[in-house]
């Protein structure tokens, strides 16, 4: 560490001078100068053109394309009666509560049994019905797509090594670029609709699974493979038998990610034709209507949980066994009940409309009641908000943008390299010099700075927050579990439900994109503070404490310096979150990336948005560097495991 | 490509035989929806219409401004409400780039201004006069402005050049974007709460219009060559010292080979018409009765049975 300090002060002292001699700078010093600064868009666009007219890839995408619409077609037909074969649909909605508590009841029990039940009669109580099977008709095709697809490809990139190299830095983009960006030449290469949603989804999900199946293949331990190549297994029932088997848990986590990432695209994916919850939710909200867009909010999340503990139960399923001579209808009973069940429900179907689906006019609400709170609420803490906003405007927000687009370029590129050299010496620098240089090359520069600014505020902000909540949260087991939660449930939450009651409190302006962009960057940082204190051996506490250190002691000087790499890799998500939270600020008003995103969506220019797009990337990636090296030095300091990363 | 012109001359063929023959293809068309009621609706009354005379219709929800590239590569058949002011441009970007066609304008005139809900009128008496507005700048003010009176514009994408006017007619406000009409929507709900002075972009006909009672801002009058003419005007140095057109077009749109795959759907989209009222009344029930758009246009094809018949013959 300190071989670093000298180079990073060098580094921070040249920032320094180029700032304070920033009248005197060359305007060359000051901004990107033209000759720096090249038409990347332009060129996206032209090999875009190229691809689209001369090459054909159109045709090519588009057949590809029709073969997910014929799937979509079939599961639109099933769920919601979309006029396509097999012309069978809509089936009740009695039927799938069924189904799915049949599922969830052979792979768990009764208790997700029933949870999986009543999130499909909660559905069919409120009303929500279609748009519910509109949007599961999509995700219920495009996660298997993304897993199957995932777990090839991971298999690929963990035999060939090459491979894997080459597929890395894509996978890295594609995991910190804002969805807007892929968003729009999707919308020119497979056109708009349900397999537009769930072609951008899979895209979405697709680099988790990749990264955890390999992840999982490799940790597959020495002995174990020996053990398979002494039984004789071939290379086929090698990898079937024994590393898959093996691996399991990390392919595992995998699922999860492509799940939750799926549910993440709801909302988004409606902007290029996706049908369902996300737009009914837009378009409530486009009305003011916060409790019908809360209500859909808690129906997406109720399917994410659904989805996630039923995949994760079928895959930690042991395999039962029967005695030899069982009956074929005992083996099978949960298959046998729900056959019963569901011509019990066929049969109501046809007995009352009541049983094959709610109207609208006829569902439940909590709608006014979450209405009132809110207005209240907003009433209540006016006064609050109206100080708060003016004070972080005067104070905060406005000093700090303006300073930070005062500085010279060169300050900023200097000091990034600073910080680089500080956490890894000169390559480190070199890197973070590499992915803000590219940044400066795109153009736009002082919007990039309005994004950092943003992201700098909210994850500051976010952590004052985060930390002591994570740290109170550690104190006990309950509580954690509690705090987590909370965490997931936030996180689950679809994003745009937050900007209208944050424009109410505080109004169009940087104070509420902050207040949007916070609710997300602080999950990641309470999760990880919650995981790594809880991770602490315990030997090590209870030495501590015989050592006679008190508990401010033994937090300061053992708990938090032990847990500070899993906090780290907390640090870094909610870098990330907050990266793409800002972009979708853009819906409140903005003047950064997210705004020419937002701008290059609606004019579908798709050069201009992959620039903008990797701009965010750049940044996500050059934060993810300087966490990562500065975590891995701590991390071999201390002489701990390294942390285990979320994909 | 290719498909698209075997289409087109094989339709220009079934043309020449005789148009009146002509039938429509069983594909589904594809109308777009966007995330305003009015359009929602009456996107659903059109493709209510189009079933009734033998069509199959299907809805996919788009982006408002990126649908017209959609339309250009006909993975949208059609859509129903083109604002000359906020789509204009994208508009009239893909007529030239060809592939979508004008299919005409409604009886319904939009207008699109600087507008003050009516509990601004009690601090400021002068309104909807703008020089009034000038003068109660100070009212407007927020955090971020300073000394000067906010005004809200709406997305920058939609290319108001509200910053220009500000500047031609010497205005003491600062322009701030909005990100969306969503976003305009909520600040017009807070200042309502108690009662706090706003001036924001807004357009009629919308639902604003039966919750927030309120008053467009009265500019100098548009005039030809405001834009583009900085020596007319009040201000004989600067382009844009007017207000916006009172009376914006609102126009339908299709993909090109819409005519030839659906004739009889064709010619009757080019008979549909809306007024102003019609437009508001659809809005309503969604944003203040609370109706689901499907019921919405049902009940208004339901009641509005005089005006609609006439289109399908």
């Amino acid at each position: 560490m300190t071989s670093h300090r000298t180079g990073a002060l060098a580094l921070l002292a040249l920032a320094l001078i180029l700032a304070l001699t920033r009248n005197a700078l060359p305007a060359g010093l000051m901004r990107p100068p033209e000759w720096l600064v090249w038409p990347f868009a332009d060129w996206l666009n032209a090999a875009f053109a190229f691809c689209q007219n001369d090459l054909g890839l159109m045709a090519v995408t588009r057949f590809a394309a029709a073969g997910i619409a014929a799937l979509l077609d079939v599961t639109g037909n099933l769920f919601y009666g979309k006029a396509r074969w097999p012309n069978l649909g809509p089936l009740p909605w009695t039927t799938f509560a069924i189904t799915a508590g049949a599922l969830a009841y052979r792979v768990a029990g009764w208790r997700l049994a029933l949870f999986a039940a009543g999130t499909f009669v909660w559905i069919a109580l409120m009303g929500q019905w279609e748009w519910a099977m509109q949007t599961l008709s999509v995700i219920l095709i495009a996660a298997p797509v993304t897993f199957v697809t995932g777990l090839g490809l991971g298999i690929v990139a963990w035999r060939f090594a090459l491979f894997e190299r080459v597929l890395n830095p894509f996978l890295n983009i594609a995991q910190s670029l804002p969805q807007f960006a892929y968003m729009i030449p999707v919308v020119v290469f497979v056109g708009v609709g349900p397999k537009a949603g769930a072609i951008t989804t899979i895209v979405f999900a697709l680099p988790p699974m990749i990264r955890m199946t390999v992840l999982g293949l490799k940790k597959v331990p020495e002995n174990v493979v020996e053990s398979g190549l002494m039984s004789g297994a071939n290379r086929w029932q090698m990898l079937t038998r024994v590393r898959l088997p093996t691996a399991r848990n990390d392919v595992l986590v995998g699922v999860n990610q492509v799940i939750m990432q799926c549910l993440a695209m709801v909302v988004l994916t409606s902007f290029i034709g996706m049908p369902g919850l996300g737009q009914k939710l837009l378009q409530l909200m486009q009305s003011l209507k916060i409790g019908l867009s809360f209500e859909i909010g808690v129906t997406i999340v109720l399917i994410a949980v659904t989805l996630d503990r039923i995949s994760r139960a079928w895959a930690e399923m042991a395999p039962k066994h029967f005695a030899k001579g069982t009956p074929w209808h005992q083996r099978h009973r949960v298959l046998v009940i729900w056959a019963i069940l569901m011509g019990v429900a066929f049969a109501l179907a046809h007995l009352s409309p009541w049983f094959s689906q709610i109207e609208r006019s006829d569902a439940f609400s909590v709608a006014k009641p979450i209405d009132a709170a809110v207005d209240i609420l907003i009433r209540l803490i006016d006064p609050v908000s109206q100080a708060l906003r003016w004070f972080l405007i005067t104070w905060v927000l406005i000093p700090f943008r303006d300073g930070l687009l005062w500085l010279p370029f060169t300050t900023v590129l200097a000091l990034v390299m600073a910080l680089g050299y500080a956490a890894g010496g000169a390559r480190s620098a070199l890197v973070c010099l590499g992915f803000f240089g590219m940044i400066a090359m795109t153009g736009w520069w002082d919007r990039a700075m309005i994004t950092v600014y943003t992201v700098i505020v909210s994850v500051v902000l976010a952590a004052l927050m985060g930390f002591p909540l994570g740290i109170w949260g550690a104190r006990a087991q309950g509580r954690a579990a509690r705090v987590l939660l909370v965490c997931d449930t936030l996180q689950t939450f679809p994003s745009f439900i937050y900007l209208i009651p944050v424009i109410m409190l505080f109004g169009v302006n940087d104070v509420a994109v902050v207040g949007a962009v916070i609710l997300f960057a602080a999950v990641p940082l309470v999760r990880y503070t919650i995981e790594g204190l809880r991770g602490v051996a315990p030997e090590l506490i209870e030495a501590a404490s015989m050592s006679g250190a008190d508990r401010s002691q033994l937090l300061w000087k053992v708990q938090l310096p032990m847990a500070l790499p899993t906090i780290l890799v907390g640090v870094n998500q909610s870098v990330m979150f907050s990266l793409f939270m800002v972009i979708i600020a853009a819906f409140i008003g903005t003047q950064d990336l997210g705004q020419e995103m937002q701008r290059a969506l609606s004019t579908t220019d798709v050069g201009k948005g992959l620039v903008l797009g990797l701009a965010v990337a750049f940044m996500g990636l050059m934060v993810d560097h300087l966490v990562t090296t500065w975590s891995a030095a701590r991390t071999q300091a201390l002489g701990l495991e390294p942390p285990k990363r979320a994909a | 490509m290719i498909h698209r012109s075997l289409l087109l001359s094989g339709a220009t063929l079934l043309g020449l035989v005789s148009a009146a023959y002509a039938q429509d293809s069983t594909d589904p068309m594809t109308i777009g929806l966007h995330d305003w009621s009015s359009q929602i609706v009456d996107s659903r009354v059109v493709g209510d219409i189009l079933e009734s005379v033998g069509d199959k219709v299907e809805y996919v929800t788009t982006d408002s401004q990126a649908v017209y590239e959609s339309i250009r590569l006909g993975d949208v058949t059609l859509e129903t409400e083109v604002w000359e002011a906020t789509f204009g441009a994208a508009f009239t970007a893909a007529l030239a780039k060809g592939g979508i066609v004008d299919v005409g304008t409604m009886d319904a005139v939009t207008r699109e201004e600087w507008w003050f809900p009516e509990w601004d009128k009690e601090v400021c008496p002068g309104l909807p006069d703008w020089k009034a507005l000038n003068d109660c700048a100070k009212l407007f003010a927020t955090p971020e402005t300073g000394e000067k009176g906010r005004y809200l514009g709406g997305p920058v994408d939609w290319q108001m050049h509200d910053g220009d006017r500000i500047d031609a007619l010497g205005m003491n406000f600062t322009l701030v974007n909005a990100g969306s009409a969503a976003a305009l929507w909520a600040e017009i709900a807070a200042a309502s709460k108690d009662k706090r002075p706003i001036v924001v972009f807004n357009w009629t006909p919308n639902f604003i219009d039966a919750v927030y009672p309120g008053e467009f801002i009265e500019f100098p009058a548009h005039f030809d060559g405001c834009e583009d003419k900085p020596e007319l005007g009040v201000n004989p140095k600067a382009a844009f010292d007017c207000g916006f057109p009172g009376n914006g077009y609102l126009k339908k749109a299709a993909w090109d080979g819409m005519e030839a795959k659906w004739p009889k759907a064709y010619a009757v989209l080019q008979k549909v018409n809306f007024t102003n009222a019609q437009l508001a009344d659809m809005a309503k029930m969604v944003d203040v009765d609370g109706m689901e758009p499907e019921d919405a246009a049902k009940k208004w094809l339901a009641d509005n049975e005089a005006v609609w018949k006439p289109w399908t013959e």
